[in-house]
Order: C-alpha cells, then sequence, then structure tokens
C-alpha cells in the first residue's frame, strides 16, 4: 500500500491526521481516496468523530469506538458503488442528514452539522460521479473550478467557501482597537505633529514656575527672615518669569487645544462618513441581522464618543504624561533622593489603575450594549407607532422602555462601585505620598543636605502631578470606553459584504437583457428557500412568476437584484455572471418595484427621480403619468411639490405603490422587476396601471410576480414556483392544458375573483382527496 | 383543528424506506410526512403538526401527554432524530470577549465547539433561558443561567 493516494489534488484539504493511518490501513491497493466528510453526529445526535470516505469504488464509513479510548477500534461499514445507489441530503435546523438508498430502501444514514470547511453539496456530486464512473467504466469528467468571489483564490471541487475568507471572518478584531483610529489619523498627521510639538512647549511652560519659586524663598523670602533686606531687583525679575512663563502657557496651550480639537473632530466626522459609507455597501443579509437603534447608535453616539476621547481625554491624558516626565526628570536633577521618595506612590497608582481597569472594561461594553437596547426600543416603537395604538399596547411599550433603562441603570450601578471606591483611593494615596515628601524633606532640612526653597519646589511640584494622577486615572475609563465604541465601529468596517464587488470587473457596453439562472441555490441562514433553480429569461421576454405565498418568489427576485448572493449555481446577465459586474452598474439597468414600496422623506418629484436625481420635470411627469400617479399627485395640494413623510404618511398604499413604479420606469431600465406591483390598488387602477406597464414592459426583459394571475395576460411564459423550485413553465394556454398547478390555482381564482392563492392550497389537498376518495 | 383521536382519525407508521406514513381518516397515505412542534422552545409537549411533505398540515396534535403509548413513542423517536437543540451544561472556554468568537463547550451531546458570530445571536429567553444560535444555524439552548457553574456563566455574562 503506499501513502500517495491520501493525498487528494494538492490543493484540496487534507485529511486529519488521526484518521490518515486508519483510513490508509483499510483502503485496497490503488484505491483512491477521493473525498471526505467528518460525521460529527451519531444516531442519536450526540457529538462524535466519524469519517465517510468517497473512493473511486466505494462510499466507506468509519465509526471508531469510543469506550475502549486506548486501542482505537474502529468499525467500518462499506457500500460499494452499484446502479441503484443514491445519496441524498437535506437539512433541517441546521443538522444535515445524508441518506443512502438501495432500490428505494434506505440502507444507511448519517446526521452531521456544518463545521468550517464542510461542503456537502460537493459531497454528493462526488459520489454520483464516481458511482457512475464506476459502473459505466467512464472516467469522472474534469471540473472547471472557479475562484472565490471574494478574493480570487482558487477554489477546489469539493470547497464551497473559501478558505481565506472564511478564516478571516473568525478572528475576533484586536484588543488594540483604538489604535487601528490611525487609519483615520493619517490625513492629518502634520497637524497632530504641530500639536505634539505645542503641547511640549506648553507643558515646558507650566513647569517653570514652581522652578521659580526656589530662587524666591532661598535668595529672597529666607535671607529677608534673617535680616537681609529684599533685592527688589531679583523680585521684579522672578515675578517677571512668573508672569511671563503663565503667558506663554496660556497661549501655547491654547493653540495646542485649538488644533488638535480641529482634527479630531475631523477624524470624528471622517469616521462617521466612511462607516455610513462602509454600512451602505453591506448587504442585505446584513441588515437583516441587525436592529436600526443598535447601527444608529454606533454610528452616531458612539463615534462621537471617540471623537470627544481623542479631543478631550486624551489630549489631557498626553499632556499629564509629558508633564510628569518633565517634572520627574526636574525633580531628579534638584535632588534625586527626595525625587526618589517623591515618585514612590506613583507604582502603586499605576497598579491600581490596571486592576481597576479589567474591571471596569465588561462593565462599559456592557453599558454599551444596554444603551443599544434602549435605542432599539425606539427604534421599534417609533416606526411601528400605528400599530401600538391600534392595539391600545403603549402601556406595555412604556414598560418595555423602562425596562431596558431599568437594566441599564442595573449595570450602571454596578459599574458605579467600583469606579466611586477609585477615586477616593487615588486621593488618599495622594494624601499618604505628600505626607512622605513632607516627613523626608523636613529631616533632609534638618541634615542641611536642602534648602528650603527646594522643599518648597518639590512640594508645589507634586501637588500638581498628584492632582493629575487623580484626573490620568479617568482615562482608564474613557479608553476603554473609546476603546469598546471603537471595536463597535470596526465590527461594522471590518465587516466584509456578503455581495462584494468583483476584483476583476466586467463592463456590459449594451445590455440586451438576457437572464439566465444556473442550478441556483440560496437559503437564508439556515434555510433552504431556493433549491437546484435553472430559468434562461430572453431579451425582452416577460415572465410572469407565480406560486403561493412563501414560494420564494420575492428571494428569487432578491438574487436576480444580487441584494443576495447565491449559495450554490449562478445568475448570469447578458452571459456575463452578475457577480463579476460592478454593482451599482449592474443595478443601474434595473426597475424594481417592491411589495412594499418606501418613500424618502422629501417632494413627490424628488422621490420619483431617486434612482436618476438630474432627470428634467418632464421626464418625472412623463414617468408619473405612465403610472398613472399624474393626477391623484395634481390633486395635491402642493403637487409635485409635496411633501411626504419618512414612511409615505399622508399617501395611500396604492398611491405609494404608483410613485415607486414611477420610480422604477423613470430610470428607463433594461430590466423591469415587478413585485406585486399592482397588489394594493383597486381593480379600476390595477387595469390603468396594467396598461400603462404593458406599453412599459414592450421590449424590457421582464418579471412580474402576481398573485392576481389576471394581471399576467401579456407574459410571455408563466414560470410556476412551489417550494423553491420551479414546477411549471409554459403559457397560459399550455399550462390550462397540462392541467397541473397552475391549472388549479386558475380555476380556484375564476371559481372566486377573491380567492387568495393560500386558499388554494387547501382546494388542492380537498381535490387529491377528492381523486383519491 | 379539534383535538384528534389518533386511532380512529389517523395512523402513522414507518414505511420500508424509514420514513413517515401517515395514514387519513379516509384511508388516504401520505408518505415521508414529518412532524413540527409549534412551541420548540417554550412549551415543546403543547402543539404537534403532522406536515406532509408539500408542506401542508395534515393532522394536529394539541398534547402529546394524551396520545397513546405507542405513537408517543414513535413521535418521539422521530422528533429526537429531527430535533437538535443541544443544552449547553458547561463552557470551557471561549477564545476572545470580541465576536466571532470560538465557544469549547459541553453539552447533553457532547462537548463541541460552536462559533458566536455576533453577540446578538444571543437570545434572551424569558425564566433566564438563553438560545445562542452559532455560525451555522445550529441552536443551543442554556435551560437556566443560574445553574450553570460560576465559571461559565462569568464567561458568558462578558457577552450579555
Ligand atoms: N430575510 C429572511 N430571512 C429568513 N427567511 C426569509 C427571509 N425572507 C423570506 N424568508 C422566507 O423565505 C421563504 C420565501 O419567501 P419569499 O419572500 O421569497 O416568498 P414569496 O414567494 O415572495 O411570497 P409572497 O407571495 O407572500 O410575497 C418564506 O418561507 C419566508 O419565510
Ligand atoms: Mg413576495
Amino acid at each position: 500500500m503506499n501513502s500517495k493516494i491520501l493525498h487528494l489534488t494538492p490543493s484540496s484539504r487534507l485529511l486529519p491526521n488521526f484518521w490518515q493511518s486508519i483510513v490508509q490501513s483499510h483502503l485496497e491497493n490503488a484505491e483512491e481516496l477521493k473525498a471526505w466528510l467528518e460525521i460529527n453526529l451519531d444516531e442519536q445526535l450526540h457529538f462524535t468523530e466519524h469519517l465517510l470516505l468517497i473512493t473511486n469504488r466505494r462510499l466507506v464509513y468509519f465509526c471508531p469506538d469510543k469506550t475502549h479510548a486506548d486501542i482505537p477500534n474502529v468499525s467500518v461499514y462499506e457500500y460499494a458503488y452499484q446502479p441503484d445507489l443514491k445519496l441524498l441530503q437535506h437539512d433541517h435546523a441546521g443538522v444535515y442528514r445524508l441518506e443512502l438508498f438501495e432500490h428505494n430502501l434506505r440502507i444507511a444514514s448519517w446526521c452531521y452539522t456544518l463545521t468550517s470547511d464542510t461542503s456537502s453539496a460537493r459531497f454528493i456530486k462526488q459520489f454520483e460521479q464516481q458511482c457512475t464512473s464506476f459502473i459505466t467504466g467512464k472516467p469522472v469528467p474534469a471540473e472547471a473550478t472557479e475562484p472565490c468571489p471574494k478574493c480570487r483564490y482558487p477554489l477546489t471541487a469539493e470547497q464551497d467557501e473559501c478558505p481565506q475568507c472564511s478564516s478571516e471572518i473568525d478572528t475576533p478584531p484586536s484588543t488594540w482597537t483604538l489604535f487601528r483610529l490611525w487609519r483615520f489619523a493619517k490625513p492629518y498627521q502634520w497637524q497632530l505633529l504641530a500639536g505634539f510639538l505645542l503641547m511640549l512647549a506648553s507643558t515646558a511652560a507650566t513647569l517653570v514656575p514652581p522652578y521659580l519659586t526656589i530662587p524666591l524663598m532661598d535668595k529672597v523670602l529666607i535671607p529677608y527672615q534673617n535680616g537681609v533686606p529684599i533685592d527688589t531687583d531679583l523680585v521684579a525679575l522672578l515675578l517677571g518669569g512668573l508672569l511671563g512663563s503663565a503667558l506663554l502657557a496660556w497661549s501655547l496651550g491654547w493653540s495646542k487645544t485649538y488644533i488638535l480639537a480641529l482634527v479630531s473632530e475631523r477624524i470624528g466626522a471622517d469616521l462617521r462618513t466612511i462607516t455610513y459609507d462602509h454600512l451602505l455597501k453591506l448587504s442585505l443579509e446584513y441588515f437583516g441581522g441587525k436592529r436600526t437603534g443598535d447601527l444608529m447608535a454606533r454610528i452616531g453616539s458612539e463615534s462621537d464618543r471617540i471623537c470627544v476621547f481623542l479631543s478631550l481625554h486624551l489630549l489631557d491624558f498626553a499632556t499629564d504624561v509629558l508633564m510628569i516626565i518633565m517634572t520627574a526628570a526636574i525633580l531628579v536633577s534638584i535632588n534625586p533622593e527626595l525625587a526618589l521618595v517623591t515618585l514612590l506612590p506613583l507604582p502603586f497608582i499605576a497598579w491600581m489603575i490596571h486592576i481597576v481597569r479589567d474591571k471596569l472594561r465588561t462593565g462599559f461594553e456592557k453599558i454599551d450594549r444596554v444603551w443599544s437596547e434602549v435605542s432599539n426600543v425606539l427604534a421599534d416603537t417609533i416606526p411601528g407607532i400605528r400599530v401600538v395604538k391600534a392595539f391600545a399596547q403603549e402601556a406595555r411599550e412604556s414598560s418595555r422602555f423602562r425596562e431596558a433603562n431599568q437594566h441599564n441603570l442595573a449595570v450602571n450601578d454596578r459599574i458605579n462601585k467600583i469606579w466611586s471606591l477609585f477615586s477616593p483611593s487615588v486621593t488618599l494615596l495622594t494624601e499618604i505620598g505628600l505626607l512622605l515628601v513632607w516627613a523626608f524633606g523636613i529631616w533632609q532640612i534638618s541634615k542641611d543636605e536642602i534648602s528650603v526653597g527646594i522643599l518648597t519646589a518639590f512640594l508645589a511640584y507634586i501637588s500638581r502631578f498628584y492632582t493629575r494622577l487623580d484626573s490620568m486615572s479617568r482615562i482608564v475609563s474613557v479608553t476603554q470606553k473609546a476603546a469598546s465604541g471603537a471595536k463597535r465601529i470596526f465590527d461594522i468596517l471590518d465587516h466584509v459584504s456578503s455581495v462584494p464587488e468583483p476584483s476583476n470587473p466586467v463592463h456590459l457596453d449594451k445590455v440586451s437583457g438576457k437572464i439566465e439562472i444556473r442550478s441556483a441555490g440560496f437559503r437564508y441562514g439556515n434555510r433552504t428557500v431556493i433549491k437546484d433553480l435553472n430559468l434562461t429569461i430572453e431579451p425582452g421576454e416577460m415572465i410572469g412568476l407565480v406560486g403561493h405565498s412563501g414560494s420564494g418568489k420575492s428571494t428569487l427576485v432578491n438574487l436576480m437584484c444580487r441584494f443576495y448572493d447565491v449559495s450554490t449555481g449562478s445568475i448570469s446577465l447578458d452571459g456575463v455572471n452578475i457577480r463579476s459586474l460592478p454593482i451599482s452598474e449592474y443595478r443601474r439597468n434595473i426597475g424594481l418595484v417592491l411589495q412594499e414600496p418606501f418613500l424618502f422623506f422629501g417632494s413627490i418629484a424628488e422621490n420619483i427621480a431617486y434612482g436618476k436625481p438630474d432627470a428634467t420635470r418632464a421626464e418625472i411627469i412623463a414617468a408619473a403619468r405612465a403610472a398613472h400617479a399624474h393626477e391623484f399627485i395634481l390633486r395635491l395640494p402642493h403637487g409635485y411639490d409635496s411633501l411626504v413623510g419618512e414612511r409615505g404618511h399622508g399617501l395611500s398604499g396604492g398611491e405609494r405603490q404608483r410613485i415607486s413604479i414611477a420610480r422604477a420606469l423613470l430610470i428607463d431600465p433594461r430590466i423591469l422587476i415587478l413585485d406585486e406591483a399592482t397588489a394594493s390598488v383597486d381593480t379600476e387602477t390595477e387595469k390603468e396601471i396594467q396598461k400603462a406597464l404593458d406599453n412599459l414592459v414592450h421590449g424590457r426583459t421582464t418579471i412580474a410576480i402576481a398573485h392576481r394571475l389576471s394581471t399576467l395576460h401579456k407574459a410571455n411564459r408563466l414560470v410556476v414556483m412551489d417550494q423553491g423550485q420551479i414546477v411549471e413553465i409554459g403559457n397560459h394556454d399550455e399550462l390550462m392544458a397540462s392541467e397541473g398547478a397552475y391549472y388549479r390555482l386558475y380555476q380556484a381564482q375564476a371559481r372566486n375573483v377573491d380567492t387568495d392563492l393560500d386558499d388554494v392550497i387547501s382546494n388542492e389537498t380537498i381535490a387529491n382527496k377528492e381523486a383519491s376518495a | 383543528m379539534a383535538t384528534i383521536n389518533p386511532n380512529k382519525d389517523f395512523t402513522l407508521a414507518r414505511n420500508p424506506t424509514g420514513q413517515l406514513q401517515f395514514t387519513d381518516s379516509d384511508g388516504i397515505v401520505f408518505d415521508n410526512v414529518y412532524l413540527v412542534r409549534a412551541f420548540p422552545i417554550s412549551a415543546p409537549d403543547e402543539g404537534l403538526s403532522i406536515i406532509s411533505k408539500e408542506g401542508h398540515e395534515l393532522a394536529w396534535i394539541s398534547n402529546l401527554v394524551d396520545m397513546p403509548i405507542q405513537l408517543k413513542e414513535l413521535i418521539e423517536a422521530e422528533l429526537a432524530q429531527r430535533e437538535f437543540m443541544p443544552e449547553i451544561l458547561r463552557i470551557n472556554q471561549v477564545s476572545s470577549f470580541a465576536t466571532p468568537s470560538m465557544w469549547d463547550v459541553w453539552t447533553n451531546k457532547g462537548s463541541t465547539q460552536l462559533i458566536l458570530k455576533a453577540e446578538d445571536q444571543i437570545w434572551r429567553l424569558k425564566n433566564n433561558r438563553i438560545l445562542i444560535t452559532d455560525k451555522n444555524g445550529v441552536n443551543f439552548m442554556i435551560n437556566n443561567i443560574e445553574q450553570l457553574d460560576k465559571h461559565s456563566r462569568k464567561l458568558l455574562d462578558r457577552f450579555l
């Protein structure tokens, strides 16, 4: 037996060490390992480590017996390839199950959860290929490998997920997050340098006055007490020096603070806009999982907190550190022994700061989270205020808010307990430090080692910097707050869009509008919504998409718009994978009317021209006319200049819908997507819109979703979807003739015009029963 | 739907392929049906639905306790096969307090690792229960935070 067979193609994953020898001893000569899958659950769904292998001859299952840990006793089950062997996979709530069928009899099943690099879809494909090849004797066709859509790393056949990209996502952000702010500070490095130099100078200037007290004491006051008259010239010089240094410190301090505040304000603004820009680029998947209040808090208040931190706290802190260093240098130069005693309490205080810092950090992170909780309640309730009022739930919402606040209080209380102990302790240490200096100073004076002036200077210096220590200790908390704020902002910035821009974009000059969907699959989290869907839409064709609620119509549209990327398969426009087209360039070709129309705050004209801000008034009106919105707009008090609110308050559902139709029409797209575009208008209006749409649809690739089948009479083909799959394709007559799902839908609607498709389902079941009874 | 008397209204059995087979009162056979709990978290024993493979409800069982013992066993065996929500008994270690974070946990289903993508994947439910959805969509449950040991609680607390 040779060991070469254990290595798959060079670029693919290696079998874990544990399995290497076991597998090797079980493979026959010239048997090649083709693919493997770690089965991490047993029949009772307990976590274990089993292995499923595909070779060129058979499927092998290794199941080690864990009861004898020292002698790995491995049970091996094998299934030689033969016709009629089928491997099926399905998933539920994160658990995947592979079932092996022989002559439609289930002979084995295995369960596993997804781990970082398992990819069962490929595994099944491998199985089918190997099985077919074994039976027919034909070699397995070479598979084209696609590079990772994100980073262009070449992926092998059994990798669904790019190992580079996924490992990037799995590493947590480093704790030195604040240093990452340098990226934003870099453009201002010269101003920052100037500010720093000014800071050095102004700190030095503030240290002059205590130094001048030495000659003032030793050369003027003490000689005077001993009967020597005061030297007025010297006094004038010293006092002049005091005044001069104070003035200098004032002006330097002013310019330093001004420059640095200016810079930090700009850094804060950049941070906010860059984060917001990045946020806008993220896919719908990201927004789906995040709450508005939380995102608002991050971009708004967190960036402000960082800004205040930079301009105020960090600045003060740096000044203080500089001052301590300079003071220490001066003290040592005057008298090293006394300086040593003076500086003795410093390490203690530093140690204390360190201890408390750890305790506070978690607390502040918690406060941030609780704070988003509070804003989340607001962001939930305010847009939903109509529902709240309609169901008279004001009291409940109020108590929800109070609860969030209460939580906030509780967390704050806990932190304050530590925090309140902290400042007095620093003060106490300061007092003890002063006491030490007094005692040691008096002793030194009694030995004539230092003069009274020197002791006074020392006391003047340290009372300054001990008071600064107190405020310096505050840096602990503000740094932690700023760091956790920075982390939360970088969380957004670090998030790679799951719909990435292509690295080598392809530009389409003229789009004809041919859309091809090849074996597309998609899941929201662990829920599979689209399964192996194939559809080709010719340029200028109108497709009617029908199917009952929840069958995945809107999801398919989301995939076509690239709001999400397909998990498997591909979608291409004019033969080019839409992943390789620049996103905004691609979307410019799409006019979309959504199921839930959204209007921005602004005038109606602005809303219609949203996709084309430079549209002329004539264009806007033409679009509004086409969407049959013109007349009702004119009935509004300010016509096209009427303001509509955040959620289009003041307009009816149908009116909003028509404005969003006009918005889609104005950009004159090659592809028109209408997701229930006429769902909330009355039959009369619908007919009118329909007429308008019929003209506009002409020459454009159109995908129209409708529950009312009558609105799709113009469609070239109707696509019937059910549970994420296409069940029927054809025009109205063909589908009626085949008497399938569409026929039943149509019959149900013809019988009762108001029938919803959901009702049809129960009718369908009844029909089934009738048929079989 | 009114409460169903199982022996009269329907039968449930395993077919040769190992799938569940449902036969309704009219003798119509549905293969490959599956069972779902209506409130898997808040009231697992109340409300159980038998769903056809097309996704339509065939029967409603309002309380499992009232079922005949044989049927109950079959249902429970099937649910044990389908349901996967390991209960975390101890958190041994977390790779970092910033997400994404890899957790080393002991569950009632053995020890494993989970990747927490973001803090908002932790849901606080009523009665101190916690539901954690890992990166791959597997749900982990903590039945009562108070009953976790101190070490686990401390680690968990950093994420709440
Ligand atoms: N963001 C989401 N996260 C998780 N599941 C989702 C999400 N959006 C939709 N789904 C699920 O995907 C399935 C398909 O939804 P989709 O919106 O595509 O249905 P639809 O065919 O457009 O239905 P309708 O006719 O009611 O608009 C549904 O079961 C739905 O619950
Ligand atoms: Mg929809």
